[in-house]
């Protein structure tokens, strides 16, 4: 035989007890083509994408069954709404986002994300339409997506962003804020919702695959008991290496069928509300008996070095967060440390420093008010423009009080409503205009 | 490759086998080992002159499973070599 009854057993292990699987298959694809300065020509156009999505959707499944891999999502992600509006009105946007996801529900792909807009420094007047719509655009739609990216290291951080931003998520429930994102330095190709979109110098179309795998990581550590950091280290890597090789066949696979570009592999361990696949369940298989406690964010920073060498072997190409994730609510173990109060908004910005979520699924109580959630999301960002790396913020604004948790259910969990720290910090936040970038950017040239 | 896990007891190889063989799949190699325990099977299966699927094999051989109480998985060669070697 080929392979030793080990590999083999190893393999089957991996996929059928440690919750290995493909994320996300995202078929990235261009839809500028459809701007045509009406609404009625730009959904006559965008009307074509259906064939493109039929083929997608039929690719996906094929390789699911002939290679016998669960892959747990479609999405789409189409080019930013932003450029749709610089010419349309506000009436056209929510138009299109309705469109965008009838699509999507008739073709079963579960998201379609892209009602984004970058403005990073300023607005353009698209978008500035696509910040005041997409709360209704949200609640008016189950699978569309957005994203602001109001940070970058080049442009600097825009507070106007933020305060509307903030404005927004304040009057969607739930189910509509947890599908909108904030971020810096967002790239251009990451397979995950809410920050994918069709960026700027793709080709038409591509393929990019998030993995999952926390729980093979975890099960690889506790199976080997190391004694050193380098065997730990070693034993993380290689366990990264055959995890992201998964997503480099399915992705391929699925491009060769379409007959278009494979992209990138994205080497984010994501989590899922599903018990043996936590990120946090990996720190504390490291030692740290409950996630958030001192050497946390040592133990996340050899975990991330870790992912990324054994990754970087693994695919041909790396591409979109391409970190760890720690959102809160869709980590079964993140959600409960946050809850007993081990983990708290000063950890997750700590943690962010070395991986690449932010703050992610974290609900706020609406009674401690907007300014402290816009200096939340402003910490987040200044850490990306200050590191230069991507980082995010997704926070839900409920009516419940904090400590207490809203269930959203599926693969998004329990959201646990967390405390903003009771300090006024109106004076810094209402401060306007942007922060310029910083020398980072000097580094660039 | 296919791998079965279950209780070893009489039986087990044939049902598989012969499911197989209804479906023109040619068993080139087999071998068992045993997981924390528990009965594992490894089976090599050439299915370039199969009559149905991969995807349609998995789901009679797993009903099959079913019958005989042993869980089986079925993965294309092409897994093993995407992970298991560099």
């Amino acid at each position: 035989m080929r392979y030793t009854a080990e590999e083999i057993m190893e393999v089957y292990r991996m996929l059928s007890e440690e919750q290995l699987d493909i994320r996300s298959v995202t078929l990235s694809v261009n839809t500028l083509f459809a701007i045509a300065g009406n609404l009625e020509a730009t959904l006559k156009r965008l009307e074509s994408l259906g064939g493109t999505l039929e083929r997608f959707v039929k690719a996906v499944d094929e390789v699911s069954g002939k290679y016998g891999i669960r892959i747990v999502t479609k999405r789409v992600a189409v080019s930013p709404i932003q450029f749709f509006l610089e010419s349309l009105s506000e009436e056209d946007g929510l138009e299109i986002a309705e469109f965008l996801d009838g699509l999507a529900q008739e073709y079963k792909i579960d998201y379609v994300s892209g009602y984004s807009a970058f403005a990073d420094r300023g607005f353009t007047n698209g978008a500035l339409r696509v910040i005041k719509t997409f709360a209704d655009a949200l609640n008016s739609t189950r699978r569309l997506t957005v994203m602001i990216n109001a940070a970058s290291t080049v442009a600097g951080l825009n507070f106007e962003a933020i305060k509307l931003y903030v404005d927004e998520v304040f009057r969607m429930p739930p189910t509509s804020s947890s599908r909108a994102t904030i971020m810096a330095n967002v790239p251009p190709d990451s397979p995950f919702v809410p920050s994918a979109h069709h960026g700027l110098g793709m080709p038409e179309a591509t393929i990019n695959v998030a993995v999952s795998g926390p729980g093979v990581i975890e099960s690889a550590i506790k199976r080997s008991k190391p004694k050193t950091l380098r065997e730990l280290h070693d034993v993380i890597k290689r366990a990264a290496f055959k995890v992201t090789r998964l997503g480099e066949l399915i992705g391929r696979k699925v491009a060769e069928r379409m007959g278009i570009d494979f992209t990138t592999v994205d080497l984010s361990l994501a989590p899922s509300p599903a018990v043996g696949d936590s990120v946090a369940g990996i720190i504390e298989a490291m030692g740290i008996s409950r996630m958030g406690g001192h050497g946390s964010l040592a133990a996340l920073a050899v975990l991330m070095d870790a992912v990324k060498k054994g990754g970087a072997m693994a695919t041909s190409a790396v591409g979109g967060l391409s970190g760890a994730f720690i959102p809160v609510s869709e980590d079964s173990v993140m959600a409960e440390r946050a809850l007993e109060g081990y983990v708290d908004f000063y950890t997750l910005i700590a943690l962010s420093a070395v991986c690449n979520t932010g703050v992610d699924m974290v609900a706020v109580s609406k009674s401690q008010g907007k300014e402290k959630v816009v200096g939340l999301i402003a910490d987040v960002l200044a850490l990306g423009i200050t590191l230069n790396k991507t980082l995010g913020v997704r926070v839900i604004p409920v009516d419940s009080p904090p400590g207490s948790y809203v269930d959203l259910g599926g693969l998004l969990g329990r959201v646990v409503v967390m405390k903003l720290k009771d300090v006024d910090v109106s004076g810094f936040v209402s401060l306007a205009g942007y922060v310029p970038s910083t020398l980072k950017r000097l580094e660039l040239g | 490759m296919i791998v079965v896990v279950g209780a070893d007891k009489p039986g087990i190889v044939a049902g598989i086998a012969s499911k197989l063989a209804e479906n023109n799949a040619n068993i080139i190699d087999i071998s068992q080992t045993v997981v924390r325990g528990i009965f594992a099977m490894v089976m090599v299966v050439d299915i370039s002159q199969c009559k149905v699927s991969l995807a349609e094999l998995r789901r009679q051989l797993q009903e099959k499973g079913k019958e005989l109480g042993v869980e089986v998985q079925a993965y294309h060669e092409e897994v093993f070599r995407y992970m298991e070697r560099v």
